[in-house]
């Protein structure tokens, strides 16, 4: 496993600009230096002098783009992010730390569900919001939920996993948890109907990538700290863990040493997506799905950049093409323009939009039911832009599940 | 997880390749750890580098050459079928078969080529120059291109040259620091308006000529910047080649990667093939860095890793090998004899490939893998760039494999 401490792989820069013909931000700010700028080349001056550290490279969305394109292996999405930890001298504002702590915002929230979804629809809030704390009025909230998925699987599910024998962990993350417990609903339906018995952590902190975006690495370290030990108690009796969000599985697989250093060796191979694991399962005759017969749709499916960086789409895909009444479209690998909390701020929002735009473009050509993704931060941001729905494969595929007829092969 | 035919490599051959199979319907993947020779792409693929007929030299090559596995009649055949497969990704082509035309490389030197890009300066004969009068342009800072080389070339030709750099506010910030006014970073500005600009800045210094000739630094994600610009200028207006990056080398790339997904194909970037399982005489399956165990299995496979500079073959010290599954590779014996002193001389070492039979099958230990086949540059027994010959080994390699495997 490669520690970024001193990571050198930007000695490696061959100075072929491949990085910057794929990164969306220099495609529609002229502000932002770029991946070879930002990353390998600053990387010489800023050892040399943190003074040429540079607050333009906030501009940055992480999204990796740059790095799977790199012919070099060099690590630029992580030079670039370890170089704002490390030098940017900005301090978070109010509403960075809301942005970046979900998890305490989730539970605030949705203590108060009902009041606060109404209120973050009125546009005095937006407006206020938008003057007072730089989110931009233009944005829509993702509703909260009224009952947490974890109070829901503690109330309703948990009685029931006893009677499995073979188990996984489920690190649900903010977004199941706060927003949308439907998704943890889901993963527990098919969990369940392939045999599997569903665990929580004994402790789950917010994966922090919002927190790492918003350079609050302290904080950030300590959740990952947290939550690779309980990942850790996990994989040694024998689970793995499993995820429903591509962004939370790459923060806690690759960023947590790269950025954090925080050593994650002994567990990163069994922290992966739910898609990954199910479809081992089929691919390797293990497990056999059925679906329902009459669940007919036309799905595109977009590529989330953490997704693209992990390689693993094809798991997703994979999956959603084996439901018989489905059209599957793959939309083209390109950035939504959120990046998380990044498209929220009122100083990225059109940037954020532009890059986004040849994704809508193509999505609103299609003429779908749904489109599927990996990522709760892209669905909201292609729900707003577009209007069409969008669902965790996971969700789609317990939509289409026959659980009776899943359970009895699995049996 | 399975698939009809995987193809190790996604450049020019590896995407020739799927998108021929993928277009007769099979289910196929592509693994590619990083970007291809396009990157290098000059504008003009060449089939063979001489003066005149390409297929005249051809029929006089060694044995070992991927030319004479194929053969003139195939090649013919084959090489006919090219210009529509590129247009239908709107790569248009210009030149023929049976007729070498000339490209105006970055030097201002003509050399032999079979296809060239449309926007590209083509000249057909040396001795009828299209142009009496051009002007050539650059773009204020930008390195990777010469006029004055451009222009001295052309003036041996009998061409009279003017040269002209232009200056636009939208390129101020990439100038500012010289190792980014690269030809790539240069297109990504050069969209929308900036091409209104650019054209009335072109407008201004291009008036007393017959046409005007500038480095290819528009239309890096599609062609229409290039068409907009050609609109909108007032003589007629084509590309000479930069040193690398290649913009429309990275478009087709691009374009190449957007039809092969299109079809249905699946395009893995930034992975790598590690290893793979052979039993018997045939490779069962391969596995990739980020997907660890996984195994990806396939009727047949296709190796189409590049040569050297993309790590297809991999040279140690008294050795050439193939890195993934350790195929046969051709190579002379001893270290000594991979390089010839005199550099102007042809460097045994470019013609180093993978080994294989006269259907393109590869390899092991003397045995050949009945589903595996070798296309492109990673192939034995020629010299791309002495002979002018890179793309046709690469396209014509992978048609005649993709047939093979429909078979
Ligand atoms: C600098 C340069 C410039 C050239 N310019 C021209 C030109 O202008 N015109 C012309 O006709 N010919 C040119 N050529 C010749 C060129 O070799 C061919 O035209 C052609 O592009 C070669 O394509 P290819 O797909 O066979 O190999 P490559 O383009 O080298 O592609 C090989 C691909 O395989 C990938 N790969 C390697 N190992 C693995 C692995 N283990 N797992 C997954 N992926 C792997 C690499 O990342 C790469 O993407 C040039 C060659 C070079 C080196
Ligand atoms: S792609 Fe990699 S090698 Fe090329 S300029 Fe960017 S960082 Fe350097
Ligand atoms: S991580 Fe994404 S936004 Fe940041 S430099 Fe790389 S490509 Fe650009």
């Amino acid at each position: 496993m490669e520690q970024n401490k001193d990571d050198k792989s930007f000695e490696q820069c061959i100075k072929c600009t491949v990085c910057t013909v794929y990164c969306p931000v220099t495609a529609v700010n002229p502000e932002y230096p770029g991946p070879k700028q930002a990353g390998p080349d600053g990387e010489r001056y800023r050892l040399k002098n943190p003074y040429f550290y540079d607050d333009s490279l906030d501009f940055c969305l992480n999204c990796k783009r740059c790095e799977v394109a790199c012919p070099s292996n060099v690590k630029i999405g992580d030079i670039i992010q370890s170089a704002r930890l490390k030098y940017s001298k900005k301090k978070p504002k109010l509403r960075d730390y809301m942005l970046a702590n979900t998890d305490i915002m989730g539970s605030l929230a949705t203590t108060f569900a009902p009041l606060v979804n109404a209120s973050l629809k009125l546009s005095p809030v937006k407006s206020l919001m938008d003057q007072v704390l730089s989110i931009d009025h233009r944005r829509t909230f993702p509703a909260y939920s009224g009952q947490k998925f974890e109070t829901w699987f503690k109330k309703n599910a948990v009685g029931k996993q006893n009677n499995f024998n073979k188990y996984v962990s489920y690190f649900h993350g903010c977004y199941a948890n706060y927003n949308y417990p439907k998704l943890g609903k889901d993963f527990v339906k098919i969990l369940n109907a392939i045999g599997y018995g569903v665990r929580l952590l004994e402790k789950e902190k917010c994966c922090g990538v919002a927190l790492i975006a918003n350079g609050m690495a302290a904080q950030a370290k300590e959740q990952a700290e947290i939550n690779m030990a309980s990942a850790r108690k996990a994989v040694q009796s024998g689970t793995p863990v499993l995820t429903t969000s591509s962004t939370c599985t790459f923060t806690m697989r690759d960023e947590y040493p790269h950025l954090l250093q925080v050593d994650n060796t002994d567990v990163r191979d069994n922290i992966m997506l739910a898609t990954k694991f199910i479809f081992e399962l089929v691919d390797s005759g293990k497990v056999k799905l059925s679906f329902k017969k009459e669940y007919q749709k036309r799905i595109a499916y977009h590529t989330p950049c953490h997704m693209e960086k992990l390689g693993w789409a094809i798991y997703s895909t994979s999956l959603l093409q084996m439901i018989p009444g489905i059209d599957f479209i793959m939309l083209d690998s390109q950035c939504c323009g959120i990046a998380g909390t990044y498209g929220f701020k009122k100083e990225n929002y059109p940037y954020s939009q532009k890059i986004g735009e040849p994704l809508f473009k193509q999505i609103q050509g299609l003429n779908v039911d749904l489109v599927a993704t990996d990522c709760e931060t892209c669905k909201w941001q292609i729900e707003m832009s577009t209007g069409v729905t969008v669902e965790n494969p996971i969700s789609i595929l317990a939509d289409a599940l026959d659980v009776e007829e899943t359970e009895r092969l699995n049996k | 997880m399975r698939f009809d035919t995987i193809t190790i490599g996604g450049g020019l051959s590896g995407l020739v390749t799927g998108i021929s199979l993928a277009k007769k319907g099979q289910k196929c993947l592509i693994v590619s750890s990083g970007q291809s020779a396009l990157h290098f792409f000059s504008g003009s693929f060449e089939l063979y580098g001489n003066e005149g007929n390409p297929l005249d030299a051809i029929a006089k090559l060694e044995d070992s050459h991927p030319y004479s596995k194929l053969g003139v009649e195939k090649i013919k055949t084959l090489a006919t079928e090219v210009k529509t497969f590129f247009s239908e990704m709107n790569i248009p082509l210009v030149g023929s078969v049976e007729q070498n035309h000339y490209r105006v490389t970055p030097l201002g030197l003509l050399k032999p080529a079979w296809l060239t890009m449309e926007e590209y300066a083509k000249v057909d004969d040396p001795k009828h120059m299209p142009w009496k009068k051009v002007i050539v342009l650059n773009i204020e800072g930008f390195l990777d291109f010469h006029t004055s080389f451009v222009a001295s070339g052309l003036a041996k030709q009998g061409v009279e040259c003017s040269v002209a750099a232009i200056s636009l506010p939208e390129l101020e910030r990439i100038r500012k620091n010289p190792t980014e006014m690269r030809a790539t970073n240069i297109a990504k500005v050069l969209v929308n308006e900036t091409l209104e600009h650019l054209a009335k800045e072109i407008n201004a210094v291009a008036k007393d000529v017959e046409a005007i000739l500038m480095p290819t630094v528009v239309g890096l994600l599609d062609k229409e910047s290039v068409s907009i610009l050609k609109q909108k200028v007032q003589k007629p207006l084509h590309f000479i080649a930069t040193l690398p990056p290649s913009v429309p080398g990275i478009r087709t790339q691009i374009m190449l990667r957007k039809r092969f997904q299109e079809l249905g194909g699946i395009y893995m970037l930034g992975d790598t093939v590690l290893k793979g399982e052979i039993v018997g005489d045939k490779l069962q399956s391969i596995q990739t860095n980020n997907h660890g165990d996984l195994k990806f299995e396939a009727d047949h496979f296709v190796l189409a890793t590049g040569s050297f500079f993309s790590h297809g073959i991999v040279a140690s010290p008294n050795q050439v090998y193939e890195p993934i599954l350790g195929l046969d590779v051709d190579f002379n014996g001893a270290r000594s004899e991979w390089y010839d002193r005199d550099l102007f001389k042809p460097q045994p070492y470019m013609k180093f490939g993978v080994a294989t039979d006269k259907n393109f099958r590869v390899k092991k230990e003397g045995k050949t893998l009945l589903n595996m086949y070798a296309v492109g540059a990673v192939l034995s027994g020629f010299n791309a760039i002495k002979e002018g010959c890179g793309a046709g080994v690469s396209i014509l390699t992978s048609l005649n494999v993709a047939q093979e495997i429909l078979k």
